[in-house]
């Protein structure tokens, strides 16, 4: 079952390696892994969806808090949360079909980003069934290249409270030349 | 930038070290660490040469292991580098404190794969607790203080710090308070959950049949005094994994002895019928468990450990707390109560029936040499007071069955990772950093042959160590799963050996060979008397196997106890030889 995690780690090169060499060789399974900027300065967050069950979540999440480099783990687990997906899609769609194609993507409420001359390019955003189903829905007319950037995720309602108490930033030596 | 600055990073390498009280690094020096070795002349730090860098981690690791201080390890790039790979994972499965330093090509060419340039950081990244890249000097205090506070806090593990050659060569200031790291103390235990320590006092108070099993935890958190009081007033009896012996004392009424896939027969019942189990800074490594499925089934388990990740991770347990055990034991000994299960222990002393009598070191001396007997009266001749430190195989088995440890910090080995070759230069570091000490290396001729070399650094820096070299001419614990589980095809487990007594004749050192018990002694104090190292190699019977041993996969009870042949007849009669 998907779990979502949301990991704060300090900014610096090879986060990201540390973050997915550790889910690789503990035999976590990644369904999706986004990381971006965040509200404060010099810190990234991930959004990673685990293919887990309940204890094998557990452990990666303290797996994660033992990295030097994150800040904050949480496990949004049954919390209500806002999970969102971006995809682009390229759909063959012929003059005979483009109006059925656009009809259908007004019901997702999805927008043409594109448009050459025999497909058009739809850019869609939401949760991943949504983004699934507008998949489905296309299919029959021919998907000609599929991007997606994996869900992104946040809990509703107030900002969780940090689990560890925050300290002030690293004394960053360089934020270039941490750590790998 | 690099024009200011008060000193070079090279220089500021040395000043971190110095200021973190490292007296002694282990190292080799090469192109690109050249200007850190260049600055080391102006400082008092002692380096030690080694013949090869794995060897170096593996003496930071024995010196870290011997003190409970951290080791420190230097090497150059490239394959000075990957050469530390065996060390550091040897050092991260077993949680010692280390920091290795190494050089890198400089920052210009990083990534061209010029001369003796690797990604190290990269490579070592999932045998390190944390590792760095620092191409500027400005970054060396602060991530060489940062490195020591991560290699130390929590669960200990080893951190490696990559500089390149122009960040050794470039100027920074000194400014060692901005440095204070504090990025390890992200992620300290939570507070204790006193809900999970009410329960845990249930669990013991309730508990008839309990036992504890004692980790290599106790000794790091120094909790031995608080543990001792826990089993004495709750009257509850230990038995120890690989790495806790010595922990507790070995000769302490209520020790029990190793438990696991070489552990005592009845030691393994018991924890098999127990009905609490207390997990004291243990993992439940799978030779300590056997098959998970069918491990300590009637019990209830208490695991405490400083790190969350283990907690549930092989076991499922019934009350974990993640924290310092010290902590934690404070927090319960209080409310600890008297008790009195000397029914329990009677049964558990009951279970020993036989095993005595099948003890190998109670055969009569026949005219062969045993490895049981070597470490046992090794153990004698000592006084248990020697640091041994062993290699991997048979004879580690043996040394943890017969040599009885009461001391902390005195038996070290490569417990996690089981690394052959460990053994000679971990006991060169464990001798550096406690001169005053007795160390003996018990190595196999197979381990030993691995890393010999080192007995040329032992010579240079003037270092005793005593080495007893178990012989059997095979690479032993694989020939004995060969016997066991491969229908005795002995498929590359043969092993010639030079002549030990002239390689140590060739290395300066003295030598001698034993073949039968009767000359044990003689050539023990022998060894002890000389001033410097000494070798004894015992030729030992060739295919004895190490019993008793829970077959891999299977459950604790299921043990393949020693076999008859090494029990006289009349005691098999005599006792009925059950099989536990």
């Amino acid at each position: 079952m998907p779990h979502v995690l949301v990991v704060y780690t300090d900014d610096e090169p090879g986060v990201l390696t540390r973050v997915a060499s550790l889910f690789r060789r503990r035999g976590f399974n990644i369904h999706s892994l986004t990381v971006g900027p965040t509200e404060r300065p010099r810190q990234s967050r991930m959004t990673v969806v685990v293919d887990a069950e309940e204890a094998t979540v557990r452990l990666a999440v303290e797996h994660l808090k033992k990295q030097v480099s994150v800040l904050e783990v949480q496990q949004l687990g049954d919390r209500p949360k806002v999970v969102r997906d971006l995809a682009l899609i390229r759909v063959a769609a012929g003059l005979e079909v483009r109006s059925e194609v656009l009809q259908l993507a007004q019901v997702f409420r999805a927008n043409v980003v594109d448009i050459a001359g025999d497909s058009l390019a739809i850019e869609c955003t939401g949760g991943p069934d949504k983004i699934d189903a507008l998949v489905d829905a296309l299919r029959p007319f021919g998907i000609l290249e599929l991007g997606r950037t994996g869900a992104v995720a946040m809990a509703r309602g107030p900002r969780a409270s940090p689990e560890v108490p925050r300290r002030a930033p690293t004394p960053a030596p360089s934020n270039q030349a941490m750590s790998v | 930038m690099s024009k200011a600055g008060t000193h070079t990073g090279a220089q500021l390498i040395w000043e971190c070290l110095t200021r973190e009280g490292v007296t002694t690094v282990f190292g080799y020096p090469g192109g690109a660490i050249l200007p850190a070795y260049d600055a080391m002349v102006d400082f008092s730090i002692r380096h030690v040469l080694v013949r090869h860098e794995q060897s170096a981690v593996h003496m930071a690791d024995g010196y870290a292991r011997a003190s409970g201080r951290v080791g420190v390890v230097v090497a150059t790039s490239g394959p000075g580098a990957t050469n530390l790979v065996t060390g550091l994972a040897t050092a991260m499965m077993d949680s010692t404190p280390m920091v290795a330093i190494t050089g890198q090509v400089g920052s210009g060419v990083l990534g061209t794969d010029a001369f003796q340039e690797v990604d190290i950081t990269g490579i070592t990244l999932p045998v390190t607790k944390h590792n760095y890249l620092v191409t500027r000097a400005a970054d060396i205090v602060p991530v060489l203080r940062e490195a020591f506070a991560v290699a130390k806090s929590g669960r200990p593990g080893p951190v490696l710090v990559d500089i390149t050659k122009d960040a050794q060569q470039g100027r920074a200031d000194l400014d060692w308070e901005a440095a204070e790291p504090i990025r390890h103390l992200r992620h300290l235990p939570p507070p204790l959950d006193s809900e999970a320590l009410a329960r845990a006092l249930e669990l013991i108070r309730h508990a008839k049949r309990p036992i504890i099993l004692a980790g290599h935890g106790i000794q790091m958190s120094g909790a031995r005094a608080e543990v001792l009081t826990l089993a004495e007033r709750a009257d509850i009896p230990f038995a120890l994994t690989l790495l806790g012996l010595g922990a507790v004392p070995a000769t302490h009424p209520l020790s029990l002895g190793m438990m696991g896939m070489h552990g005592e027969a009845w030691v393994n019942k018991a924890i098999q019928e127990a009905d609490l189990l207390l997990a004291f800074g243990m993992r439940f490594d799978d030779r300590v468990t056997g098959k998970l499925k069918e491990y300590a089934p009637h019990a209830k388990k208490i695991h405490i450990d400083i790190d969350a990740s283990e907690l549930g991770k092989n076991v499922p347990v019934d009350v974990a707390i993640a924290g310092d055990l010290l902590t934690v034991l404070r927090a319960l000994l209080p409310d600890i109560p008297v008790a009195d299960r000397s029914k329990w222990l009677k049964q558990i002393r009951g279970w020993r029936g036989d095993s005595a009598v099948r003890d190998i070191k109670n055969l009569p001396d026949d005219g062969h040499l045993y490895a049981a007997h070597v470490m046992h009266d090794l153990w004698r001749l000592t006084g248990g007071n020697a640091v041994v430190v062993t290699d991997v195989g048979q004879h580690q088995m043996w040394e943890a069955q017969y040599y009885h440890h009461d001391a902390e910090r005195s038996l070290i080995t490569s417990g996690g990772a089981g690394t052959m070759g460990f053994a000679l230069p971990a006991a060169i570091g464990a001798k550096l950093a406690r001169p005053e000490a007795e160390v003996w290396v018990v190595a196999g001729d197979g381990g030993f042959q691995m890393t010999f070399a080192e007995l040329m650094t032992a010579v240079q820096e003037g270092v005793k160590v005593n080495i007893a070299i178990i012989n059997n001419g095979f690479l032993g614990m694989v020939r004995q799963w060969q016997a066991l589980f491969y229908e005795g095809r002995y498929a590359a487990t043969p092993i010639l050996s030079p002549d030990f007594v002239k390689l140590a004749g060739a290395f300066g050192i003295h030598g001698q060979r034993v073949d039968t018990r009767a000359d044990l002694a003689s050539a023990v104090a022998a060894a002890r008397a000389v001033e410097g190292t000494a070798l004894i190699e015992f030729r030992v019977e060739q295919e004895d196997s190490v019993y008793p041993m829970v077959p891999a996969g299977a459950a604790l009870h299921e043990m393949i106890r020693r076999p008859s042949s090494q029990v006289g007849a009349s005691a098999i009669a005599e006792t009925g030889s059950d099989p536990v």
